[in-house]
C-alpha cells in the first residue's frame, strides 16, 4: 500500500477533489472515493452502457465522453457520469413491419434533421461512424446501418449531444432488427434439423443414453470424435 | 515504468519467445487429455478441490449439502425484513405473472407467456439495475445448436452430460439439446443477427468439450445482440417493468405456493408488496461473491439474491458445490484484470502458451480442466508470466488467429475484445494478450424440473439461478442457450398455471420467521444479512484482489 500512497492522483467528482490512486478506471476511482453506486453501473466490462461519463481534463476547453469502466481517471479530471439519457422510441412490431427505402424515416421522423455535424460520432465511446449510419438510415441501406451500429452498447451519449435530437441508437435497433429478419434468410441447415426434432428423429437415442449408467455413459462419451480447427484454412467472414 | 506497446520489457522478452515458437506450433496439434489425466489436474489445481475453502450448510432443504463458504454465508444469514415490517394487506401491484430479473432468462419468459395468453399489464418484471443489466448481455463466444448434417443433438448431449461430469439432470440436458434449433429460429423472426457465411448457413465454431464445430456468434457481441434484440421486443410490448427495485423475500399464499414478494426499490428505499399467481425467478448467478477472492467477469448484481430468496421460501437447490472459473480472464492490464476473454479467442485458433513460448495444454478442454491446467503451468510449474502487480498469467497467441484466418479476422470475429485492449495500448492483432482464470458462472442452482418448475408450487425459474443444467461444469454456449430454453420454458408453465388459478388467498412471510428461528435452532449466530444486493467497493476493497493467496 505505501508505494500506491505516493502514487495518488485527483480527481473531481462532480466538482469535489478526491484523492484516488493513479491507474483505476473512473468507476474504480469513484468507489475508491466513497461513492457506492446504484446507477451508473452495470456489467464493469465495456458492454452494457450504464456508466456513460462526460469529463474535461485539467487546462483544456474539450468536453470528453467515455465509459468509466473501460477508461483509466486521470490527475485533474473533472467527470460526472450521466446514467440515464432520455430518448425518443415509437412503438412497432417487427412483424406488421414492410420494410422499404422510407420506413426509419416515417418511424423516426428526426433523422432527417440530421446536420451532419458529427457531433454523435465523436461521442461515442465505441468509436463508430455514428452520423454515417445515421445517413444510411435515411436512405434505408439496411444493411449498412446494421454493420456501421452492429458493436452499439446503447450508453446514449450520442443522444446527449446531438443538436438535432435524433435518438440514434433506437434507430439502429430497428434497422438491425428489420435487417436480420427481411434480409438474412434463416439457413436451410437449421430448418431441416427442426424438422428432424419435430419429427422424432433422434428421441430414441437420448432416451437410450438418458438410461445409462455413468458407466457406459463415459464410455460413450471418450469415444466420440472430435472435430479439430483445420491449421491454414482460411475461414470465410 | 516504462511500457512498449503496453507491456513492460520484461513481458517483452517473453513475447519475442512466443514469437519464436509461433510458425512451429501453428502446425502442432496438443493431444486432448484423458479422462484419468483431467482428474489429476482438476484434484490438484482447480479451485473446487479445495475442501477446506467450503462447508455444509446447517439449515433447509439441502441440510449437509457442501457449498463454498461464501454462499453458504449467504444462506445462514438473516433477511432483510421480518415479518412485523411489512403490512400483508396493502398490495401495490396485483398481477398474474411476476417476473424477478431483468436479464435474459426473466425477459425471455416475459415474452413467451405474453404470447400465451397473459396479458402485458398482467405482467410486471422487477429487477435490481436496469433492465437488460445481466451477465446475459456480456455473454461474447456464442449459443450452441447442433443444426449442421454433421452435428446432431446426441452428440450435444453426450457433450453437455461428459462436460458436466455426468452429474447433470437427464431431463433438462434433453431439453437444453432439443430445443436449441427452435431457439434460434426464434432469434431469427426476432431479428438477431447471427454470423453467416456467404452462402447462407451459419459460420459455426468449436467450443471447450465440444465434439462438433456448433457455435453461433454475432462477432463477439453475441450476448448483446440477443439481449437488446429481446429487451427491444418486450419494451413494444409495453410490458410493465420496474427497475433499481429488487424482490428482497418471495410470498406465499396460506397453502404454501409462492405468491409473489416483497419488493424494495433502492433509491427511494420503499417497500412494495407484489401478489401474484405464478412467480419467475431468473435472477441469474454469484459471480460478485468473489468466490476464493478470484476476481470476476460477472455483472455488478451478480450476488445469489434468487439463490437465497428460493431457499428461505424451501426450494431445493444442487450442484452448488462447484463454481465455474473461466480459464481466460485477463490478467493485465491492472485496469481489466478479470475481465471476460472470449472463448471464442481460442476457437479462432489462438493456442495458450507459457512464459518459453511452450504450448502445453489441448486449447480446447472442458472449462474447468483448461483452467486448472493454467494454474497448474503458473504455479506448479512456474511457467507463468509475472505482472507488474505480482499476478501470474499465460498468453493467449492471439496474432495466430489472423495468420490461420487471414488478415482482418480480429476485426471481423474479435472486435470487443481488440477494442477493450487497444483502450489500455495493446494491439492484439500483433501482441499476444494475458490472461489467468476468473469466477464466471453458477454451475447449479435452484433445482427445476423440464417444466422449469422448483420445487415449491407457483415458483419457476430459468438461466443462471437454476441448476442441474450443466452438472458439475458448464460448456461454453450453453448459458446463452440455457436461458433462451428454461427461460422460455419458465414462462410457459408459468402462464398454464396463472390460468389455472384465482387470485391467491392471504399472503404471508412466516417461512421468514422460520427460516429465523432455524438458524437460531442449529446454534447460527451471525449479524450477516442477505439477499446482498449490491458488493460493497468503496475504499481500498476496490482494489484488484491478489490472486497470489489463491494457492
Amino acid at each position: 500500500m505505501a508505494e500506491e500512497e505516493k502514487n495518488m492522483i485527483t480527481v473531481y467528482i462532480m466538482g469535489k477533489a478526491h484523492e484516488v490512486p493513479a491507474g483505476l478506471t473512473i468507476m474504480k476511482a469513484m468507489e475508491y472515493a466513497g461513492y457506492q453506486f446504484i446507477r451508473g453501473s452495470g456489467c464493469r466490462a465495456g458492454f452494457c452502457g450504464a456508466c456513460a461519463t462526460v469529463y474535461r481534463l485539467a487546462g483544456e476547453y474539450k468536453l470528453r465522453t467515455a465509459l468509466a469502466c473501460q477508461t483509466a481517471a486521470e490527475d485533474g479530471m473533472f467527470l460526472t457520469q450521466l446514467p440515464f439519457v432520455p430518448a425518443n422510441r415509437p412503438e412497432y412490431h417487427v412483424d406488421e413491419i414492410e420494410p422499404g427505402p422510407g420506413t426509419l424515416a416515417e418511424y423516426f421522423p428526426e433523422i432527417t434533421r440530421c446536420v451532419s455535424c458529427n457531433t454523435c460520432t465523436k461521442s461515442c465511446p465505441q468509436e463508430l461512424d455514428v452520423m454515417d449510419y445515421i445517413q444510411m438510415s435515411i436512405r434505408g441501406d439496411y444493411e449498412s446501418v446494421s454493420k456501421l451500429s452492429f458493436d452499439c452498447i446503447q450508453c446514449g451519449l450520442c443522444v446527449a449531444r446531438c443538436p438535432a435530437e435524433i435518438s440514434h441508437y433506437h434507430v439502429a435497433q430497428l434497422a438491425r432488427r428489420l435487417y436480420g429478419k427481411y434480409f438474412s434468410p434463416v439457413p436451410q441447415h437449421l430448418l431441416n434439423r427442426l424438422e428432424e426434432i419435430e419429427a422424432g428423429k433422434f428421441d430414441e437415442a437420448i432416451s437410450e443414453l438418458k438410461g445409462l449408467g455413468a458407466e457406459e455413459l463415459e464410455k460413450r462419451y471418450v469415444a466420440r470424435e472430435i472435430e479439430k480447427i483445420e491449421r491454414g484454412e482460411v475461414m470465410d467472414e | 515504468m516504462k511500457l512498449i506497446g503496453g507491456y513492460t520489457e520484461e513481458m517483452r522478452e517473453s513475447i519475442e519467445k512466443v514469437e519464436k515458437t509461433r510458425d512451429k506450433r501453428m502446425k502442432m496439434e496438443f493431444e486432448a487429455m484423458s479422462m484419468a489425466e483431467r482428474d489429476e489436474v482438476l484434484n490438484k489445481y482447480h479451485p473446487d478441490y479445495k475442501p477446506e475453502l467450503k462447508r455444509a450448510v446447517a439449515i433447509g432443504p439441502n441440510k449437509g449439502d457442501i457449498a463454498p463458504n461464501e454462499v453458504v454465508d449467504l444462506l445462514e444469514a438473516h433477511p432483510l425484513i421480518t415479518e412485523k415490517d411489512i403490512d400483508l394487506s396493502k398490495i401495490d401491484y396485483d398481477v398474474d405473472l411476476l417476473i424477478i430479473g431483468g436479464g435474459g432468462g426473466g425477459t425471455v419468459a416475459a415474452l413467451w407467456a405474453n404470447d400465451n395468453g397473459i396479458p402485458a399489464e398482467n405482467i410486471l418484471m422487477v429487477t435490481k439495475l436496469r433492465h437488460g443489466d445481466a451477465n446475459s448481455m456480456m455473454a461474447q463466444g456464442g449459443i450452441q445448436a447442433a443444426d449442421r448434417e454433421e452435428d446432431s443433438p446426441i452428440l450435444h448431449y453426450l457433450d453437455v452430460i461428459g462436460g458436466g461430469h455426468f452429474a447433470n439432470k437427464p431431463d433438462l440436458v434433453e431439453a437444453l439439446v432439443k430445443d436449441a434449433p427452435f431457439i434460434l429460429k426464434w432469434h431469427e423472426e426476432l431479428g438477431v443477427q447471427y454470423d453467416k457465411n456467404p452462402d447462407g448457413t451459419y459460420v459455426e465454431r468449436p467450443g471447450g468439450g465440444t465434439s462438433r464445430f456448433r457455435l453461433h456468434s454475432s462477432k463477439d457481441y453475441t450476448g448483446m445482440e440477443i439481449m437488446r434484440v429481446i429487451r427491444d421486443e418486450f419494451r413494444n410490448r409495453e410490458i410493465p417493468v420496474l427497475e433499481f427495485t429488487p424482490a428482497i423475500e418471495l410470498l406465499k399464499d396460506d397453502e404454501g405456493n409462492v405468491a409473489g414478494a416483497v419488493l424494495y426499490n433502492m433509491e427511494t428505499e420503499q417497500y412494495f408488496v407484489v401478489r401474484a399467481k405464478a412467480t419467475v425467478l431468473a435472477t441469474g448467478g454469484f459471480g460478485r461473491l468473489h468466490i476464493q477472492q478470484f476476481p470476476t467477469t460477472n455483472h455488478y448484481g451478480a450476488t445469489a439474491d434468487g439463490l437465497v430468496m428460493a431457499y428461505r421460501a424451501g426450494a431445493k437447490l444442487r450442484d452448488l458445490d462447484t463454481v465455474q472459473y473461466h480459464p481466460t480472464g485477463a490478467a493485465y492490464p491492472e485496469q481489466i484484470v478479470g475481465l471476460l476473454i472470449t472463448e471464442k479467442v481460442r476457437g479462432m485458433g489462438a493456442q495458450p502458451v507459457n512464459k518459453n513460448g511452450e504450448l502445453f495444454v489441448f486449447p480446447m478442454e472442458p472449462r474447468d480442466v483448461e483452467a486448472a491446467s493454467f494454474i497448474r503451468e503458473c504455479y506448479g510449474r512456474g511457467n507463468g508470466v509475472v505482472t507488474p502487480t505480482g499476478m501470474h498469467g499465460i498468453w493467449l497467441d492471439s496474432p495466430m488467429i489472423e495468420e490461420i484466418n487471414g488478415e482482418g479476422a480480429i476485426h471481423e470475429g474479435l472486435d470487443a475484445m481488440y477494442r477493450m485492449y487497444k483502450r489500455f495500448g495493446i494491439d492484439m492483432t500483433k501482441d499476444p494478450i494475458l490472461v489467468y482464470p476468473t469466477l464466471h458462472y453458477q454451475n447449479g442452482g435452484v433445482e427445476i424440473d423440464a417444466n422449469a418448475q422448483t420445487s415449491i408450487p407457483g415458483l419457476f425459474a430459468g438461466g443462471e439461478v437454476e441448476g442441474g443444467v450443466h452438472g458439475k461444469n458448464r460448456l461454453m454456449g450453453n448459458s446463452l442457450l440455457d436461458y433462451n430454453v428454461f427461460g422460455r420454458r419458465a414462462g410457459l408453465s408459468a402462464a398454464k398455471w396463472a390460468q389455472k388459478r384465482s387470485k391467491p388467498g392471504k399472503l404471508t412471510l412466516r417461512h421468514v420467521s422460520s427460516y429465523e428461528k432455524q438458524l437460531m435452532d442449529a446454534g447460527i449466530k451471525t449479524d450477516r444479512r442477505s439477499p446482498m444486493l449490491l458488493p460493497d467497493y468503496r475504499g481500498k476493497k476496490v482494489l484488484a484482489r491478489m490472486l497470489d493467496d489463491v494457492l
